[in-house]
């Protein structure tokens, strides 16, 4: 069990308000990604949760359960450091078993559950080296098994692949949505890289200065997003937005559409401009279009073959059915 | 350019250090062959360096005088006792400001330190008729909360700056796995900061070893420790130098000797942090 439910809650550092009254409900075995630019409060919002941080004012339920007040010790959550944080004074072996032994469990059950973590983590062999010996991804592993031997109610994760090399973050990517897939556990998951968040969230919350901006299924946020912050934050590379007289004609203050909606053509199509700078991915190219009379730059992906150079003028003709439609304020005209 | 150190300049450089060296060791030197010449050798003139007949009679003559082994657990006793309650007092306070600091930390930390900077001797008359009052002249008790309270500053800073350099993410980390304080303290900071505390601790006891005011002016005779061993060999007239310099040097045998084997260990501690 793991339903975690914040209500009204509020963090002030001295003056400054970090998190304004914020509602959020994490379902049992729901894994939930909060997603936002640096400082928006998601890794505030996740020390709330674990009780490293005290709420300000608001109340923060652990299955129906008030936890507010409680020590981080007494709310049955684990949790894994962006810095691992393993005690570097002890083996792999002690740092998997340290969460048991708080607990007072005997050391014949610890034993067990310690050889459980570390065959489900590959750790077996590494079990009597110091963390100072293991490479990160094995350190991350660590991390992850002293979570996972308690059986916590729900996991939480702040930017736990930020410090892993390009490779080896998509393999603990994989790993932790295996993970979450056998265990069934609540995870909470705080990152500030959107493909993570995408790939791996069953529900995503996006936050900016302490806000929730949209909650919703990965795709739910890619095919709707409620504003233009949300429209602009999900999606690589970001949506395009055009405001004016292109916007007028679709009844909206702004439009949005994402490079992957946008054909492209050499000799006919709805806008035309000049390529600037194309990146080229092998599967997929990206044309950053200028001189489109619509914005500074139009980003468009064409197929990874379409060979235009620097300076070529293209024709370019969005999806009708996928344009986005904002007003004024920034919201999403439904 | 890689920077050249010529062989001149090594040894230049070498023997510089060296002759810092023997200066700063040269007064215990001194007082070591001292301890092994005649009275009357000992303050002839010109003075006699190593060649003078070699004797233990001011050792013999010292241990008859006086309870040696007295005085001896008596300092063991105040320089343990104070390090050992010190530490006792001080792993919290450093806990807390290091890890849970609020704005007024480093006014304490700075008021703390300013209390080193009074002269003793400013407020002996106070702490006499305190001593007095709670019956603590001449015990050991009495000495050993003394002398914890003036280095109790030292060890706090000292344990504070070693504390500092552990991420506190650690801690935080224990306290997820469910320890609570005195688990986090015990099982996670502790180790971690063991070289520091080891370093911290010996550097008290060289310090309460050495300490000569209180331990004089708050002693006679039941709780006197070596600091009142060595006084005792000095005396306006007559010759002395020899039995004093036997006398020191039985006095600080013992924690040179502890210094000796720990010097790594103080090196370490004192420069810990410096070179990630």
């Amino acid at each position: 069990m793991g339903r975690i439910v914040l209500k009204d809650v509020t963090k002030a550092f001295g003056e400054v308000t970090v998190i304004p009254p914020l509602n959020l409900t994490i379902e049992d075995g729901e894994f939930t990604v909060f997603v936002g630019p640096s400082g928006c409060g998601k890794s505030t919002l996740l020390r709330l949760i674990a009780g490293l941080e005290d709420v300000t004012s608001g109340r923060i339920e652990i299955d129906g359960v008030e936890a507010t007040a409680a020590p981080p010790s007494k709310r049955g959550l684990a949790m894994v450091f962006q810095s691992y944080a393993l005690y570097p004074h002890m083996t792999v072996r002690k740092n998997i078993a340290f969460p048991l032994r708080m607990a007072g469990m005997d050391k014949a059950e610890q034993d067990r559950r310690v050889a459980q973590a570390a065959s489900v983590l590959n750790l077996t062999d590494y079990l009597d080296r110091r963390p100072g010996q293991l490479s990160g991804g094995q350190r991350q592993r660590v991390a992850i098994g002293r979570a996972i031997v308690r059986e916590p109610s729900a996991f939480l994760f702040d930017e736990p692949l930020s410090n892993l090399d390009a490779a080896l973050r998509v393999g603990m990517r994989l790993e932790i949505s295996e993970l979450h897939t056998r265990l069934k556990t609540t995870m909470v998951y705080v990152t500030h890289d959107q493909v993570e968040a995408m790939t791996m969230a069953d529900k995503i919350v996006v936050l900016r200065a302490g806000h929730i901006e949209q909650v919703g299924a990965p795709l739910d946020l890619y095919r709707a997003p409620r504003n233009l912050f949300v429209a602009g934050f999900i999606g690589s590379p970001r949506m395009n937005f055009i405001a004016g007289a292109e916007a007028a004609k679709h009844n909206a203050h702004t439009i949005g559409i994402r490079p992957e909606h946008i054909a492209v053509s050499a000799d006919a199509g709805e806008w035309s401009g000049v390529v600037g700078v194309s990146e080229h991915l092998g599967s997929d190219t990206f044309f950053h279009v200028h001189q489109t009379g619509l914005a500074d730059v139009i980003t468009v992906r064409a197929d990874g073959e379409v060979g235009f150079r620097h300076g070529d003028r293209i024709h370019l003709t969005p999806r009708a059915d996928v344009i986005h439609r904002f007003e004024e304020t920034g919201l999403r005209i439904a | 350019m890689a920077r050249t150190v010529t062989t001149t300049r090594k040894s230049v450089n070498t023997i510089l250090a060296w002759s810092i060296g023997l200066l700063i060791f040269f007064p215990i030197l001194w007082t070591v062959l001292t301890s092994f010449k005649t009275e009357a050798q000992a303050v002839s003139d010109p003075p006699v360096w190593f060649f003078f007949d070699w004797t233990l009679d001011n050792y013999r003559t010292v241990l008859d005088r006086s309870d040696y082994s007295r005085f001896l657990w008596n300092s063991i006793f105040i320089a343990g006792g104070s390090t050992v309650l010190g530490l006792i007092i001080a792993v919290p306070a450093a806990w807390s400001m290091a890890f849970v600091p609020s704005n007024r930390t480093k006014d304490i930390l700075l008021w703390m330190l300013s209390t080193k900077m009074l002269p003793a001797v400013g407020v002996i008359y106070p702490i006499y008729l305190i001593f007095i009052k709670m019956g603590l002249l001449d015990t050991r008790t009495g000495l050993v909360v003394i002398l914890m309270l003036i280095n109790l500053p030292i060890i706090i800073w000292m344990l504070y700056t070693y504390f500092k350099e552990i991420p506190g993410e650690i801690l935080e980390a224990a306290r997820m796995d469910g320890a609570g304080l005195r688990a986090e303290i015990t099982y996670v900071l502790l180790p971690m900061a063991l070289p520091g505390i080891a370093s911290t601790a010996l550097l008290n006891l060289i310090l309460a070893w050495n300490e000569a005011f209180w331990t004089l002016n708050l002693t006679a005779a039941k709780a006197a420790p070596l600091t009142a061993f060595i006084a005792s060999y000095s005396s306006p007239e007559g010759l002395f130098y020899a039995k004093l310099s036997a006398a020191s040097t039985m006095a600080i045998a013992p924690i040179l000797i502890l210094g000796w084997f720990s010097q790594k260990q103080l090196v370490r501690g004192l420069t810990f942090g410096a070179v990630k």
